[in-house]
């Protein structure tokens, strides 16, 4: 049995990424950090006992989703996945789990694939995220989605979107994948249907349709 | 809410014979070519709405309190304190009024409610919020304060037959009777065998684990709703709400358009489609409700877990003598199928059979039927003891089932089947895997053991009527197809373009395909049990041909030619005698004047005095570590027999699927229970393990013997979900008994089972 935490996610988080063993710690950060910022002009830090905003508080955030920028209220504890569907109605990005196991929810942040039920609306500012709208050129599909579509590699495709993120993230970084490559690459996406073999040929197709772009 | 969906059990409500004549085709043009789907673009560029994608303005977000027990009384809820919580317009339970709904119907009475004052497994609805948020929902939930008092549960249908088990309902746990099959003299049988086999098996309850969880959006007009359902079928979720809410049919639409997997387990209406309603109505206010990844686990259905034993004869030739066949499983805490002998009494030719099914009561999810529901259990057990009997004859497992490929269904009266390929599945898949070659291979001497495996298959349900399809020709020659049948992945949409599209001649990019609406297209059972190509297709030819008729119809009058003498090419209705005489499509005055051509087909009843089955055979090779009791799946062929092919590529597809999910049946699926509190332990992807990109081998090939079924129906195709799946995982139970002697009675084949019984093995010496 393949053990999940091979997903790209756990290999090398970089520079604003968050992997699952990274998500607990920066949890917590990330919503007292905010507090932190907030109640810093009135109270001192050190005197106070730690302040906390409520979980339901909304706080102002600046998203650049797809190349555009978006100015927001979210709760702290939104993630970016929520944000995306129900604040931007970009709702391609598909909840799965909502709790890292699937990959359905999956974004690019700064080019690199990330599971968005496990990022917090409020780490994604100041990065570039990109959805699966944002591989469109127009209306007219992107190399990958076009290899998707030829290879037939979806059944009812749910888990398509964060599959085509997946094999985008992996082509940014690996341009000619080999079969092992193409496997460990898309192994944090599950595909209940089952394509996987039409996916492998799908990411192939893609790398060189990449190519003669 | 029938009992099993998949297939109908008595007479089929039938829709009239199709008025058209309907030859078999000969050779296609659309029909059968690798055509990618008509919804591609909606569905890799993420345009496609899903009901868990739908939103409407002003709508609320609802969530289920479920019991956490495995069983319980429901002795108090206290909602008090939920429902003075910010954002929270409505909280309800059993004692709303208007929420005692009975649920859970199955051998003519119900089993349960909405809300059951009695929880009997961990998942039981207790009560359900509506708020502004979805977080503020869940919120909520936690401040419902509920009173249970926990009694004794049982979790093992072997348990809960017996006298001192707890009750699940009143008096027995038994769901009905043991259902007994019998044909022959069993004890003659075995007694004229050269050599007999016989063991135990048992499979691990699955979990279907859709991509998209099931739930839905509501919205009333009054006293009219409309239901956004990730469904299989709308027409069955639009009846049994209907029923619940003791609404007219015409005041329910229920909508479907995509769906993220099901799988067997959206087949039905859910709760969660009543509740929102109600919450709906108690708060004025369209409702989205839909489940969690973890209720999706404990609450949306199973395939049952089974213990089987079988005990099968045969003459030194390999002729059976002799099948007996016991199965006992469990349709979980409310009633569902849980057979497995079909297989067992129909694969293979045997004078001699019995086969007993028992469906019990336990305390955990009730089932739902689960792609092909009871034969990858069946499959399992009787596939490993045929294996079993091959080596003890010193057969080739293939050649052993060779010698007993059956002409009739004996299950169902020695009626002759319309087309069998199980012996050109045998035969043809053992040559495209190098079965002998692989088979005479050396095992290995090191630690990793090579092995390879056989199983086959069949499906016995081939669809039927009711199914109505309504084309309509454009007065621009372009096309719409009304119909009622769901796109489940399966590729329906397209086939059923591809049909159109064949005997139209019109682009399958100028068809536009209008489905899954209760209000506005055409009666079509559920997608399921490999039905919606046999069922649906016919009757789309049957509309567009009478489509056809009309247009050469209209075209005869306008050139004053007969109407014989004409035929559809392309853009033109040409003479067959004088090419000259044509007139394009669109000038034809009878389409001009109505602005569209109408054609209405209905699917006919099936062939009398014949059965309809698809067959399958599956090879597999393995490369056992036996110090860790690792198996690594290295190449699966499935061989298909399901007649005519609609569509190269999505055929392909979804047999890759079939593999991969029995690949989950035979190497890591399994629902996990605690012995302690009777609460699942594994309800989440992480601990319950689907195949994923890793798992599956390298080299997966499907293969269709193609044959030739005029007689299955008009569209000569049998179908092809559930037989892709069914023999996976007893063919790679096989191939590992093959790599290092040892058979895995239980699935799934862990690496501590395996080394399990590697060690013990070796104790044995």
């Amino acid at each position: 049995m393949v053990d999940r935490t091979d997903d790209p996610n756990d290999l090398d988080p970089g520079p604003g990424g968050v992997s699952r063993r990274g998500f607990l710690g920066s949890v917590l950060p990330a919503a007292v950090g905010v507090a932190v910022a907030k109640d810093a002009l009135s109270v001192p830090a050190q005197a106070a006992p730690v302040p906390q905003v409520p979980a339901a508080e909304p706080s102002k955030l600046t998203l650049v989703v797809n190349g555009r920028t978006h100015k927001v209220l979210v709760e702290p504890r939104d993630t970016l996945l929520t944000v995306l569907r129900e604040k931007l109605g970009l709702t391609g990005t598909k909840p799965g789990c909502e709790r890292g196991e699937c990959g359905a929810c999956s974004v690019l942040i700064d080019g690199v694939p990330r599971y968005s039920c496990l990022t917090l609306a409020l780490e994604a500012e100041g990065r570039q995220v990109t959805t699966v709208e944002g591989l469109m050129n127009g209306e007219e599909l992107g190399p990958v989605q076009k290899a998707f579509v030829e290879e037939d590699a979806f059944q009812c495709g749910y888990c398509t979107p964060g599959q085509v993120i997946a094999a985008e993230g992996l082509l940014r970084a690996n341009p000619e994948p080999t079969l092992d490559e193409i496997r460990l690459g898309m192994s944090g996406n599950l595909c209940r249907c089952g394509a996987y073999s039409h996916i492998f040929n799908a990411v192939g197709k893609a790398a060189r349709l990449r190519k003669e772009r | 809410m029938t009992d099993l969906l998949y297939w109908l059990q008595g007479p089929a409500p039938e829709t009239a014979p199709p008025k058209v004549e309907m030859p078999p085709w000969g050779e296609t043009k659309v029909v059968g070519k690798p055509l990618p789907r008509v919804d591609a673009y909606e569905r890799v560029s993420g345009s496609a709405v899903y009901p868990l994608d739908f939103a409407l303005p002003d709508m609320l977000h609802a969530a289920i309190l479920r019991c956490p027990h495995a069983h319980a009384v429901v002795k108090s809820v206290d909602t008090s304190a939920a429902e003075k919580m910010p954002g929270v317009r409505a909280v309800i339970t059993g004692k709303t009024p208007g929420a005692d709904i009975p649920w859970f119907r199955g051998r003519g009475k119900w089993y349960s409610k909405l809300f059951d004052e009695r929880a009997r497994y961990e998942g039981d609805e207790v009560a359900a919020v509506a708020a502004e948020t979805r977080a503020q929902a869940y919120d909520a939930l936690k401040a419902i304060k509920v009173e249970y008092e926990e009694l004794a549960f049982v979790l093992d249908p072997r348990e809960a037959v017996k006298p001192d088990a707890p009750p699940i309902h009143d008096g027995t746990n038994r769901y009905g009777d043991p259902a007994d099959y019998a044909r022959g003299d069993v004890a003659a049988g075995f007694a004229a065998a050269d050599a007999v086999v016989e063991g135990t098996f048992s499979t691990a309850c699955e979990i279907h684990a859709p991509m998209e969880v099931h739930g839905s959006v509501v919205k009333w007009d009054g006293n009219r709703l409309t239901v956004w359902d990730t469904t299989q079928g709308v027409f069955e979720v639009q009846e049994a709400v209907a029923q619940s809410l003791k609404l007219p049919l015409a005041n329910v639409r229920v909508i479907g358009h995509y769906m993220g997997g099901g799988f067997g387990s959206k087949l039905e209406a859910g709760k969660y489609t009543v509740i929102a309603a109600l919450l709906a109505k108690a708060t004025a206010r369209p409702v989205k409700l839909f489940l969690t990844r973890e209720e999706e686990f404990l609450a949306s259905g199973n395939r049952p877990a089974n213990t089987m034993t079988v005990k099968v004869g045969a003459k030194k030739d390999g002729t059976l003598t002799a099948i007996e066949f016991s199965s006992i499983g469990s349709g979980g805490a409310y009633p569902n199928g849980a057979s497995t002998s079909f297989l067992a009494t129909d694969l293979y030719t045997c004078p001699n059979v019995k086969a007993r099914d028992e469906n019990v009561a336990i305390n955990a999810g009730r089932a739902r039927a689960m792609r092909a529901p009871g034969f990858p259990q069946g499959a399992w057990a009787l596939e490993q003891a045929m294996d079993a009997l091959a080596v003890k004859l010193g057969m080739d497992p293939v050649a052993l089932r060779l010698a007993n490929v059956p002409k009739v269904s004996q299950r169902r009266g020695n009626q002759p089947y319309t087309s069998t390929g199980l012996a050109e599945c045998l035969r043809d898949g053992a040559k495209a895997f190098g079965w002998s070659e692989a088979r005479t291979r050396a095992k290995g001497d090191g630690p990793i053991r090579k092995g390879v495996g056989v199983a086959s298959a069949l499906w016995g349900y081939g669809g039927g009527p009711p199914a109505t399809v309504v084309v309509k020709l454009y007065a621009d020659g372009s096309v719409n197809v009304n119909t009622g049948a769901a796109d489940i992945g399966t590729g329906t949409k397209t086939v059923m373009a591809q049909v159109v599209a064949e005997e139209l001649g019109v682009p399958v990019e100028k068809i536009q395909i209008e489905h899954a609406d209760t209000g506005t297209t055409q009666y079509s059972g559920p997608s399921g049990g490999s039905k919606t190509v046999p069922s649906d297709m016919p009757a789309a030819r049957a509309a567009a041909i009478e489509v056809r008729n009309k247009l050469l119809a209209g075209a005869a009058e306008d050139l004053k030619l007969p109407v014989e003498e004409l035929r559809l090419e392309g853009p033109d209705v040409v003479s067959a005698k004088d090419p000259s005489k044509k007139v394009a499509v669109t000038a034809v005055k009878a389409l001009e004047r109505h602005q569209v051509l109408v054609g209405v087909g209905t699917r006919g009843p099936n062939v009398e005095g014949k059965v309809i089955s698809m067959f399958a055979a599956h090879f597999a090779e393995v490369e056992v570590n036996t110090k860790t009791g690792e198996v690594t799946v290295t190449r699966l062929l499935a061989a298909q027999d399901s007649a005519r092919v609609m569509n190269r590529l999505t055929f392909e597809c979804q047999v890759q699927g079939g593999l991969v999910m029995g690949l989950g049946l035979g190497r890591t699926e399994e629902r996990v229970l605690d012995r302690q509190t009777g609460k699942m332990c594994n309800a989440n992807w992480h601990d319950y393990k689907i195949p994923t990109a890793l798992d599956v081998p390298a080299e997966q090939k499907v293969l269709s013997v193609d044959l030739v079924d005029t007689e299955c129906n008009t569209a000569g195709a049998k179908g092809v979900g559930e037989p892709s799946t069914i023999p996976t995982a007893a063919a790679i139970a096989n191939a590992v008994h093959d790599a290092v002697g040892v058979r895995v009675h239980d699935s799934p084949i862990t690496p501590p089972r395996l080394v399990a019984l590697l060690a013990g093995r070796g104790k044995k010496g």
